[in-house]
């Protein structure tokens, strides 16, 4: 049995313009310990995907289908209900470290208290547990800087603090959701070695969801690529980098800037992101695709899967480009 | 955090001087006063005049005299229309029941206001939400001067059920018309301002980290989004301060419970300009106060605001 | 006593959004506040509020300071509203027409409202833009200035000049125009701070166009949005202010009346049972403050489409 299981889940938003489908049948699963990378652009439901399965949709969003977190039915979890798996045994980050921390509280107050709140523990024993997570994830001097507000630590460090907080209970999955976009490059690169040692350390499964292609590599075991709210791709990490069998991910790959090839110009795909609210019939990226059939436009491409990969395109495998 | 008090009173103490230094100018200039003798004053009470002020010094000596006996007395000198009272003892009277009663409206409009914000809140859409924000739209248009005689109308008028005026040092009977008609309009401010701050911390990142802790919604709601919402409700509390004492005139007037409300209106249509200043001052000096404590609580819940 | 200034300030931020995203404010908020039925219902309520103040004299039968003497004394049952006598709105305990004096204090509770928000927001928003313009030290002396003012109980100080220089419509304009400038000369001055480093104001300034014309011509037109809907929201404010002063007998005088002062007046003889004396004046002064504040928030959730 899989960690976290999703099968044919779907997210739509009830909006003042309309319905919003968000997530569109997303079939998935996570084992213990693995890590996978959810690699799309933005508004291509990979976080709503997230957002679903840890019960945090925005109120006016409604999730279908199937998520199994352990075996348990997540979708039909009342509130109370997901409060009990919550950090304890999921936990997620956010993209942006700077407003996803509590101004008006210190540092230890907001960690102590998923730990008395899980495991009750005395506050002094969550706060020693606490500092013992920040020195984990490398802050300086974090016993005198846990009883800080947020506002005087950096974009990294608040980052850091996020990810210790989430590895309070040990939790058995990390969800981070696009944790370094808000960040700069170097701090980049130090809080990926952080998730990394995290997953090493304490054998997290870890959910990885980003638009960045280059962190993907050498972090992630799996990777699945999302457009328009499904999957369009999915496989072992250096298969996918080394095989594209989508085109959408090929032109993924190739708009990555590299240090290896002497290349003059990045290539970038043409076209818009789709408009959630009016998805066209066939296959989401058809609009965009250079190696349109004559079925994309009106039939929707089943996944389908190939050994160790799965893919959804009418293109034949061999002739991706 | 006492530097930072210290440097509010800073500005506090001016503002006041100006206040005290506007009203006595403003009187001085007033034509008809007793300053320029156009209307001839009771011999007593122009002695107790020449007494405290001098009339025949110069202007500037007379404020001084002014200035010097409010800030080291807290003496505002004699009624310009009684002779045998000052303006001390016009206070001493009027002022306990204006504090009696504006403390409990305050009471009342800060906790109705502030529960039925965040329940309307929390329950977006919902009947309760409706209800509140009907209320509170509602009682907006209902000024004290609005709500007072349609009180007196039913409760007394009609029902019977309360005393139609008077004070009766405090009795609860005579203590419940003056604190709706005065807090029905703030309480419906705070309402307002109490569920549109709620509704903007709900739908911050940071509640949303809250929630993906596992906290229970109570928790969430009182340990995370409190003290934010708060911070707007904070800050109309000192408008809100002055324009209870301001109402403390038209509650004085429907229901005669003699608080200071009532010597104003008196006293200003009598011309006793003494006794108006003497109010004008000490209210002044009471939102000055405020405003400073609104600060201080401001800065102890706002981590981000140096002392 | 004042419109919520953080309301009101994120206008502001949505419109230097709009404008971002290149998309026309105006048309877009005209769209959105015609969707809002209750602004909507609000506005024609205005409009017919305003034509009862402008034409409802033609229709009534009698001057406003007409006394039918044969009424005093009889009030409770000669002087009820009836359509045969021709005092739609009954008579008052002086005798005269109660819908002439509705007519007339709905025109000068309305005229009073307008006009003192006009003067507090052009007063506050010049006071304001030339303050954040400016900066430095002379924004901070301007700024502590309106601090100190602010803590001033106006209300008090208002009618302590009411009582020495006599009541008159002009101190009271003075009176409310010195009081509600304040809160707009704060809006303003944090909205020219972010203005004035748009690229439109710095292209201005370093091609030697004079500070007053670049106050005039770039900031106060880019602060609009803002104004309008602060100064909506002012006028009901305005007019409970007046009420409030009238209501004392130290407002509008006699013969001339204001809502505040029929409120008054009829607040002392509904315990008679002459209770269209309160009635219609009431109904005036609520409908009226109901629609601005209506109209006031539409204004804003259109200028500012946040789901509240």
């Amino acid at each position: 049995m899989s960690l976290l299981e999703i099968e044919n889940l779907s997210v739509t938003f009830t909006t003042a313009d309309g319905d919003v489908n968000a997530v569109n049948g997303v079939t998935f699963n996570i084992d213990k310990g693995e890590t996978l990378a959810i690699v799309g652009e933005s508004g291509s439901g990979k976080s709503q995907t997230a957002f679903a399965a840890m019960g945090l949709l925005a109120k006016n969003g409604r999730a279908s289908g199937i998520a199994r977190f352990d075996g348990k039915d997540l979708l039909s979890m009342s509130q109370r209900e997901f409060n009990k798996i919550r950090s304890k045994d999921m936990a997620m980050i956010f993209q942006d470290p700077m407003t996803s921390l509590n101004p008006y509280l210190r540092v230890s107050d907001q960690m102590a208290e998923v730990l008395m709140l899980h495991q009750g523990i005395s506050k002094s024993k969550a706060v020693k547990e606490a500092v013992r997570l920040l020195d984990a994830v490398r802050i300086p001097d974090a016993a005198t800087r846990v009883t800080m507000y947020p506002h005087e630590f950096s974009g990294g460090m608040r980052q850091r603090i996020m990810i210790a907080m989430s590895l309070l209970c040990q939790p058995r999955l990390l969800i981070a959701d696009e944790p370094t976009t808000a960040l700069d490059v170097t701090v980049q690169a130090q809080i990926m070695q952080v998730l990394a040692d995290v997953r090493n350390d304490f054998g997290t499964a870890i959910i990885l969801i980003t638009h960045d292609l280059g962190i993907v590599a050498g972090f992630c075991d799996r990777t699945l690529v999302m457009y328009g709210g499904q999957i369009m791709e999915e496989g072992p990490t250096d298969d996918i980098f080394a095989d594209p069998t989508h085109p959408y991910t090929s032109g993924l790959l190739k708009a990555v800037p590299r240090l290896d090839k002497e290349t003059v110009t990045l290539s970038t795909i043409a076209g818009e992101p789709p408009d959630m609210s009016h998805l066209p019939p066939g296959c989401p990226f058809s609009p965009r695709c250079a190696q349109i059939l004559g079925n994309c436009r009106a039939e929707r491409p089943a996944l389908t899967t190939h050994g160790t990969r799965r893919r959804a395109c009418h293109l034949p495998l061999k002739e991706v480009a | 955090m006492l530097s930072f008090v210290i440097r509010r009173l800073a500005v506090a103490v001016p503002t006041l001087l100006i206040l005290v230094v506007l009203s006595f100018t403003l009187m001085y200039s007033a034509p008809g006063g007793p300053f320029n003798s156009e209307r001839p004053l009771p011999p007593e009470v122009l002695a107790n005049i020449e007494a405290k002020y001098g009339l025949d010094q110069p202007f500037w000596l007379q404020i001084v005299n002014y200035v010097w006996s409010v800030v080291t007395a807290f003496d505002f000198g004699p009624s310009f229309q009684y002779k045998d009272r000052t303006v001390n003892d016009v206070i001493a009277q009027g002022f306990p029941v204006t504090l009696t009663y504006g403390f409990w409206s305050f009471v009342v409009a800060v906790t109705v206001g502030v529960s039925l914000g965040v329940a309307a809140a929390i329950r977006q859409n919902s009947w309760l939400d409706y209800l509140a924000v009907g209320v509170s739209i509602g009682a907006q248009v209902l000024p004290n001067f609005v709500m007072a005689p349609i009180l007196l109308l039913i409760f007394t008028l009609w029902l019977g059920w309360l005393p139609g005026g008077g004070w009766s040092g405090g009795q609860w009977q005579y203590l419940i018309m003056p604190v709706i008609a005065l807090s029905t309009s703030y309480m419906a401010s705070i309402a307002r301002i109490t569920r549109s701050s709620m509704l903007e911390v709900l739908n911050t990142n940071f509640i949303r980290t809250a929630q993906a802790k596992g906290l229970p919604m109570r928790r969430v709601i009182w340990r995370h989004a409190m003290k934010p919402t708060m911070l707007p409700v904070l800050s109309y509390l000192g408008p809100a301060f002055v324009g209870m004492i301001t109402g403390s005139v038209v509650i004085d007037v429907f229901f005669s419970t003699g608080g200071i409300g009532q010597f104003f209106v008196n006293s200003a249509f009598n011309r006793d300009y003494s006794v108006i200043m003497g109010i004008t001052i000490l209210v002044g000096a009471l939102t000055i106060f405020f405003n400073l404590v609104v600060d201080v609580l401001y800065a102890w819940i706002d981590p981000k605001i140096r002392y | 006593m004042f419109p919520n200034r953080a309301a009101v300030e994120s206008v502001g931020e949505a419109a230097q959004l709009a404008e971002v995203k290149g998309r026309s404010l105006w048309a877009d908020a005209r769209t959105r506040f015609f969707r809002n039925k209750a602004a909507v219902a609000s506005l024609i309520m205005l409009g017919l509020v305003a034509a009862f103040a402008l034409f409802g004299g033609f229709i009534a039968q009698y001057e406003t300071d007409f006394v039918n003497f044969s009424l005093i004394g009889s009030n409770a049952y000669l002087g009820v509203p009836s359509l045969e006598t021709g005092h739609y709105f009954g008579t008052d305990s002086n005798g005269r027409d109660l819908f002439a004096r509705t007519v007339q204090g709905t025109g000068i509770s309305l005229m009073v409202g307008i006009v003192g928000a006009l003067v507090a927001v052009i007063v506050g928003t010049l006071y304001g833009a030339t303050a954040g313009y400016y900066g430095g030290r002379i924004d901070g002396l301007m700024m502590r200035i309106v601090d100190v003012l602010m803590s001033i109980p106006f209300m008090f100080v208002l009618i302590l000049m009411l009582v020495i220089f006599g009541r008159s419509i002009f101190m009271l304009f003075l009176g409310i125009g010195l009081i509600s400038w304040l809160d707009m000369a704060r809006i303003a001055r944090g909205q020219t701070l972010t203005i004035k480093n748009k690229e439109f104001v710095e292209v201005a300034v370093a091609t030697g166009v004079r500070p007053i014309k670049i106050i005039l011509r770039h900031i106060v037109p880019n602060l609009l949005g803002i104004v309008i809907v602060y100064a909506t929201l002012l006028v009901p404010n305005m007019i409970i202010f007046e009420s409030f002063i009238s209501f004392l007998g130290l407002g509008v005088q006699e013969p001339a009346t204001s809502l505040g002062a029929l409120i008054n007046e009829g607040s002392r003889t509904m315990q008679f049972g002459y209770h269209w004396q309160i009635a219609f004046p009431l109904f005036f002064f609520v409908v009226t403050i109901f629609a601005f504040f209506f109209v006031g928030d539409g204004l804003r959730d259109a200028l500012d489409p946040k789901d509240r």
